[in-house]
């Protein structure tokens, strides 16, 4: 491939790839991120590949292992197009079927469909899933179509033509007046205007300037950074372009997580084929334009999500964040002015150049405009990742997309925001999520996890499960947070052990008002967040562990016991069975009894038992 | 002569001075790509290996205070050897919610070690993760870089059953 070095070498190659792809043309589209990877998908494609030249079917359809299609619990997940029947948890020993009756009769298997939990019903059809069916994917939606590691797959989708609209017929300050149109906020977590901060940078003192990409995914429970690196790594290179043309950078970084391994090796490849594209590198498309990206692997610390830690780590050296009256779009890396942002922030840029400032901005809220992309984890039905306008209620995303709580439970909170966020209760269900709206109950939009949880969770041992985890990520240089925060932690560990005291409410809130107000950076400034809108919406929670030494959820071991209800229990053995201490004895068709000097209290026989009879005491 | 806290009480095998001047080349050698060189040389050895360290103090010539506190504050480096397969579990929150903490338990009791340490015979290294990225499949665990989502006690103990298994 000779590199394009035009505007019309561009067109004319996309149009030749477009004109090559019959859309009637049978398609195979398996996925293949880390999601419905770990499910199997290598399995499934080497069975697919043999199948496939056994039947003679080489060069008649077309097999495509792409990036992740977001319905994750249902993996390997495989379409078939043209007709784009949908086939989830597909295993190897269904493939002889599916091509002989999909592939070549082109005909549904039955039993392989989609059923929905909640109408109990078989689904053919992608766009039918509820799951699928009231997203808007605007960023998401061509990870189905595309092998990340071939590029003509971007560009037969138009990719890179937003950066060929900007190049040949957009001025620098015009690119940042529609982005500031468009009213994109980073994605990331704090919300900043992009337009805002590009600006700011352009305008910043200094000969060279770095754009940055921001794929340090700390949130825990959130992967949609993940995934879209891994399933469309062009869609965020040219926004990085595009943005680098606005503020005038010549050299770009990736900061991605080590531990996302395809993530690096799939951004890897598309920065190599797009520099042999004449996309990347010097003299963009015959522009003039220079910009040449780096990948730079973490080395697994939270904190480096902060944009000073993420300078520091960027030069070889510990991730400690910095006071923020120098901001790093003044002074960032190497003391030059940096624009940094989130791996989503990036992908929506292209988006918002081909369809429009207008366009975008009439998305979602008065304030938050555009998609979101959640990680819907947690006790829901339908897991994965979902792009909805901004202003989505809860409930639709919860319920109507996510199916609902499993297991006939009972939805009890959603936390959103990762460590930094808070924990909403069923009260608030209809709020329409954006920036401004999470933060008046107490949360914040983070990255875009959204953990849901039912009554098996504790929110006391919720709130220390986040208190410990900033525990261990704080850089420690600072003593608000890392003494403040350890301080709350063995609080939170007397409670949960049933050593709470009276006062220790309080004392909570008081320390998080300390740490709150006089840490140096976000890590600490947030880090209260979770215990308290644990204790705003959860308060009765905590002063039965305090006062009366109970877990009602049952998580905290040493506050309940598991019992075994006389009358419920019809003796079918299954929990003695599945006991790994053989704590539970009993005869058949009689009521059993646990041991409670030999039960540990794993829990194996209250989820296994089919009649409720398992009790927490 | 630097000596490092921690240092491993195992046989010390030679390092590799060739893939070390490799690893120092592609990253041109620059102080600055320090955590990459780190990487690379723990994608090696598993582990932070004091003699490589020394050669890349020699090479870099920067302080060994420098290479120190960046191997102690990065999550993905340790100073000591660590197990042929290493285990990670995830305790990410939806891992959280939906019982990670169990299987942690589960895999410390079956292995007899605790979160960060190795079995005596270089086999597992047990160690817990933030967030894995496959939170739709939580719990999750990884044993290197392959992934085994939905597990609960059992299948957790069934994936390890498999390594140990295997030589």
């Amino acid at each position: 491939m000779s590199k394009l070095q035009s505007q019309k070498d561009y067109e004319n190659f996309r149009d030749r790839l477009k004109k090559k792809r019959d859309p009637e043309r049978l398609l195979v589209s398996l996925c293949a991120g880390s999601g419905c990877g770990a499910s199997g998908t290598e399995e499934v494609r080497e069975a697919l590949e043999q199948e496939v030249s056994k039947n003679g079917l080489k060069g008649k359809v077309e097999v495509k292992v792409t990036g992740c299609h977001g319905f994750c619990e249902q993996g390997p997940i495989m379409v078939i197009y043209p007709d784009g029947i949908f086939y989830p948890k597909v295993k190897p020993e269904d493939v002889p079927e599916i091509v002989s009756e999909t592939i070549v009769s082109r005909q549904v298997i039955k039993r392989l469909l989609y059923k929905d939990p909640v109408s109990k019903k078989r689904i053919s059809k992608e766009e039918d899933v509820p799951f699928y069916n009231q997203q808007h994917r605007i960023v998401f939606g061509n990870n189905g179509f595309i092998d990340p590691a071939n590029i003509d797959d971007y560009i037969a989708v138009d990719g890179y033509f937003a950066l060929v609209k900007v190049l040949f017929s957009m001025s620098p300050e015009e690119v940042i007046s529609a982005i500031k149109e468009s009213g994109l906020r980073g994605r990331g977590g704090g919300g900043f205007p992009t337009g805002i901060k590009w600006e700011t940078c352009r305008k910043a003192h200094g000969d060279i300037r770095y754009a940055m990409c921001n794929a340090d995914e700390g949130d825990p429970g959130a992967y949609m950074d993940r995934s879209l690196l891994e399933g469309n790594p062009h869609s965020v290179l040219e926004g990085m372009i595009i943005g680098a043309y606005a503020i005038g950078s010549n050299q770009g970084f990736v900061y991605v997580r080590n531990e996302y391994p395809l993530a690096v090796k799939n951004l890897g490849i598309g920065i190599k084929q797009a520099e042999e594209y004449g996309l990347l590198g010097k003299n963009i498309l015959g522009s003039g334009f220079d910009f040449t990206v780096k990948i730079s692997r973490g080395g697994g610390a939270f904190v480096c999500g902060e944009s000073t830690a993420l300078m520091r780590s960027l030069e070889g050296k510990v991730g400690r964040p910095t006071a923020k009256y120098i901001h790093t779009v003044d002074k960032g890396y190497r003391d030059s002015p940096s624009t940094l942002n989130n791996v989503e922030t990036w992908a929506n840029v292209p988006v918002i150049i081909n369809k429009g400032a207008e366009w975008y901005a009439s998305l979602g809220t008065e304030r938050s405009k555009g998609t979101k992309v959640f990680s819907l984890v947690g006790k829901v039905r339908n897991t994965g990742l979902v792009e909805v306008p901004m202003g989505t209620p809860l409930r639709t995303i919860i319920y109507d997309i996510g199916g609902g709580i499993p297991k006939k439970k009972k939805f009890k909170a959603v936390q959103t925001g990762g460590p930094s966020g808070g924990c909403i209760p069923e009260d608030f269900l209809d709020l329409p999520v954006d920036y401004e709206r999470l933060a008046e109950v107490g949360s914040i939009m983070g990255s875009g996890g959204m953990i849901v949880m039912d009554q098996d969770t504790c929110m006391v041992d919720l709130a220390r499960y986040f208190v410990d985890f900033l525990k261990n990520e704080s850089c420690g240089q600072c003593t608000p947070c890392r003494e403040g925060i350890t301080q709350m932690s063995e609080i939170l560990a007397d409670i949960c052990e049933g050593n709470g005291k009276e006062g220790d409410i309080k004392l909570l809130e008081e320390l998080a008002v300390m740490i709150k107000r006089f840490s140096l950076c976000g890590l600490g400034k947030t880090a209260p967040n979770p215990v308290l809108t644990t204790i705003l919406y959860f308060r009765d929670e905590y002063e039965t562990h305090i006062k009366d030494k109970k877990c009602p959820a049952g998580v905290c071991k040493a506050l309940f016991h598991y019992e075994i209800d006389e009358e419920l229990c019809n003796g079918c053995r299954l929990c003695a069975l599945k006991c790994p201490q053989k704590a539970i004895t009993g005869e058949k068709k009689k009521s059993h009894h646990i041991d409670q000097d030999k039960c540990i209290k794993c829990g194996i026989c209250y989820n296994a038992c089919k009649f409720d009879a398992i009790i927490i005491h | 002569m630097t000596t490092i806290k921690g240092e491993p009480q195992v046989k010390q095998e030679p390092i590799d001075t060739a893939y070390l001047d490799n690893v120092l080349e592609q990253n041109m050698q620059d102080p600055e790509n320090l955590i990459m060189i780190l990487q690379d040389i723990s994608a090696k050895y598993n582990y932070l290996p004091r003699e490589a360290l020394n050669y890349v103090v020699e090479r870099l010539n920067v302080p060994m205070s420098l290479i120190y506190s960046a191997a102690t504050f990065y999550k993905a480096f340790s100073l000591t050897p660590r197990g042929k397969y290493i285990i990670n579990v995830c305790l990410g929150t939806a891992c959280h919610v939906r019982g990670a903490g169990k299987i942690k338990e589960s895999l410390e009791e079956r292995l007899n070690i605790h979160e960060g340490e190795t079995t005596e015979d270089l086999k597992f290294t047990l160690e817990t993760v933030r967030c894995l990225g496959c939170c739709a499949l939580g719990p999750v665990i990884t044993v290197n870089e392959k992934a085994y989502g939905g597990l609960d006690r059992g299948k957790a103990l069934k994936v390890i059953e498999q390594y140990e298994r295997e030589a």
